[in-house]
């Protein structure tokens, strides 16, 4: 009854255009901003921050981040790890090169450096295309992190091989180090997702990311309309590359602190965050939340059932959630290959009708 | 000749054995590509699989022991009897088959006609699945693998050779079992090769990978040669799994040499059985000579990436690979 467009009368083009057309969207998109923004931090504790919360919200970004490549401009990338590294690196040179400058700023930057490298490995893209692309995309995920171990100055010559976050301060609280709180944790990564789903909305939606779709659609008829091919890719590829970097430049500074590269960012990595763009919807910026809540939680709701509640072996449990991850990747693919936004799709279409069946 | 330009012919030689082995994976990738045009992620795990399997199966080990006992509180591990390797072999080969109608029947049936990379991400899904499947029944430590194959360096080769270089030179070391593993790929490619040309199954196979309608209107059940391509991949898989096996443990890196035989397809493009064969062995010797010249340069271990920049740059300049068909783009 409530999901409705009728009554709504749009009297701008500037309201006709927005991105949730209908009132009841537009209610639950704030609600949903206030409660993250207001009630969470009141209520957060050290658990939910650590195993659900800051996780949720870091591999949203770099869902969003690989959506916009392979969902919107259709090229699949196998190096979202080795580009997370890259922020994750980034991030740590300017923390210790430059340590009274923001952390904001410091993550921006990260990205920003990201972006670079992730044109850089997107250049080859204009020739190879499909799977080509894809294997391509895997020089970049073993290159990288073959760099990250082997050049000592990319881990300032410590003797572990390590990169350990310092402690740095954000409004007089510690938002890196063993001593950042969880409420710090937990808005810092907020104000990146706010920043970054807002960003990638606005960019799908313009001019940039109409020709990334259009590329993704069909590369030879969009260059034939008179899309650039070599600007869509490479734009797609460096927007993408700078969530991924703020991504990884989070993952590494604020939620773990400490990272050894090959463990925190090898290829499992990469199909980690591919998997969410898959359950989730590809070409959704809903979907890439979606997809990160899932393989975020599911794992934890293994772990509380399997080992806490009916006390099996962790190492079952763990193998268990492989089985039912890729079981779940291969139903999605065969019932619903548009993912979860699809099925909210499908459900937001039944709520405008309801209670009429057509 | 000098003692450092033999050494250099004895990594070469070391490459193209190696090469031999990702050639293998590579195999049961064309196969399967060519026939459905699944491109099967999973090729690396199922030799991984088929190699747990084998082990499970000589030593009597009861299949996901580990899950009864955590459900039921039981403490069963092993059935008390060993059964010999080549029995054991045609066992597992008959759980590839088994494997490969399970496969064909839940998941890639339903998928027919879709587009390339979602049956990309379902081979990676599957490759996860299998993962867990192949820990849950057999466990997740390191086995070895032991069919009475000869291990260790050729002494023959190395007597034979050590007079070559003068003082410094001790002669070829290659190992007995990298040879063993070329002959049995040779004879596996041949042994497909002629299957594929001369066994009314093999044209059918052939038939259905020029064109799957084609193929359904002259009567092919098209069912049937897909489970018997999942079947030969299986085949291929287990013979890689036994050969990696045999080398270095049967464990979960066994699976990460399905990554490194995607250069090796690139290299040779998707579709071509000999394609295949020089990618890998144009791989193996590249990456080992690439190690031994320029790695110490560099801090070394450059065999992590050296085969996907190797294929990246050679893509750029030859999109199709060296065998592959020229792909023809229209609107």
């Amino acid at each position: 009854m409530l999901y409705r467009e009728a009554g709504d009368f749009k009297t701008t083009y500037r309201a006709d255009n927005q991105t949730f057309p209908i009132l009841f969207d537009r209610v639950g998109f704030w609600i949903t901003l206030a409660v993250a923004w207001l009630i969470v931090p009141l209520v957060i504790n050290d658990y939910w921050a650590n195993a659900i919360l800051v996780p949720f919200l870091i591999y949203a970004i770099a869902a969003i981040g690989l959506n916009i490549l392979t969902g919107y401009c259709g090229q699949v990338s196998l190096g979202t790890g080795g580009f997370m590294a890259v922020g994750a690196y980034a991030v740590y040179k300017l923390m210790t090169a430059f340590p009274d400058v923001s952390m904001v700023i410091h993550i921006l930057l990260a990205g920003g450096i990201t972006a670079i490298v992730g044109a850089l490995f997107g250049l080859p893209s204009l020739r190879i295309k499909g799977f080509y692309l894809a294997v391509a995309t895997l020089a970049a995920q073993f290159f990288l992190v073959w760099l990250f171990n082997k050049v000592p100055w990319f881990y300032n010559y410590s003797a572990s091989g390590q990169i350990n976050a310092p402690e740095r301060f954000l409004f007089g609280q510690a938002i890196t180090g063993a001593n950042a709180g969880p409420t710090a944790q937990y808005l810092i990564c907020l104000a990146f997702v706010t920043f970054c789903a807002l960003l990638a909305r606005n960019l799908t939606r313009g001019t940039v990311g109409r020709s990334w779709m259009a590329i993704r659609d069909m590369d030879i008829a969009a260059e034939i309309i008179g899309v650039n091919p070599l600007r869509a890719k490479l734009t797609a590829f460096a927007v993408s590359s700078f969530f991924i970097g703020i991504a990884g430049a989070l993952f590494f500074a604020v939620y773990l602190g400490a990272v050894e590269v090959g463990e925190a960012f090898g290829i499992n990595k990469s199909f980690l965050v591919l998997f969410m763009c898959i359950i989730g919807g590809l070409g959704s910026i809903f979907g890439s939340f979606a997809g990160a809540a899932f393989l975020v939680l599911l794992p934890v709701a293994l772990k509380v059932i399997g080992a806490d509640l009916l006390g099996w072996p962790t190492q079952i449990v763990s193998h268990l959630q492989l089985v039912v991850v890729g079981g779940l990747i291969m139903f999605f693919l065969i019932k619903e290959p548009h993912g979860l936004a699809q099925l909210w799709r499908l459900t937001k279409e039944k709520l405008r009708l309801w209670p009429f069946p057509y | 000749m000098s003692a450092d330009f033999l050494y250099g012919i004895e990594v070469l030689i070391n490459g193209l054995m190696a090469g031999v082995l990702y050639a293998l994976v590579a195999l049961g990738f064309v196969l399967i590509f060519k026939a459905s045009g699944i491109f099967n992620y999973a090729q690396g795990v199922m030799a991984l699989f088929a190699a747990l399997t084998l082990v499970g199966v000589m030593e009597g080990q009861i299949p996901f022991s580990h899950l009864i006992n955590a459900i039921f509180g039981t403490d069963l591990h092993y059935f008390g009897w060993t059964v010999p390797a080549l029995l054991a072999i045609l066992v597992t080969l008959a759980v590839m088959v088994l494997f490969a109608w399970v496969v064909h029947t839940f998941v890639f049936r339903h998928l027919v006609g879709q587009e390339p990379i979602i049956l990309f991400m379902a081979t990676i899904g599957l490759a996860y699945f299998l993962e867990g499947v192949g820990d849950l029944m057999w466990g997740s430590d390191i086995k070895t693998l032991d069919i009475g194959l000869p291990q260790g360096g050729s002494m023959f080769v190395e007597d034979l050779t050590v007079g070559l270089g003068g003082e410094d030179f001790y002669g070829f070391f290659i190992d007995k079992l990298d040879m063993v593993a070329t002959v049995v790929a040779a004879v596996l490619v041949i042994a497909l090769i002629a299957f594929a040309q001369y066994t009314k199954q093999g044209r059918a196979m052939r038939a259905v990978a020029d064109d799957h309608q084609a193929a359904l209107s002259v009567g092919i059940s098209l069912n049937f040669i897909w489970v018997l391509v999942w079947s030969l991949a299986g085949l291929v898989a287990l013979v890689a799994g036994v050969m990696w096996g045999a080398k270095s443990g049967v464990q979960f890196s066994l699976s990460l040499i399905a990554l490194k035989a995607l250069p090796v397809l690139m290299l040779g493009g998707f579709t071509s059985i000999p394609g295949a064969i020089v990618g890998g062995l144009i791989i193996g010797v590249g990456e080992k000579l690439f190690e031994y010249s320029i790695g110490p340069l560099i801090g070394g271990a450059t065999e992590t990436w050296f085969a996907y920049v190797l294929a990246l740059i050679f893509l750029v300049f030859r999109p199709q690979g060296l065998f592959g068909e020229k792909i023809i783009e229209r609107v």
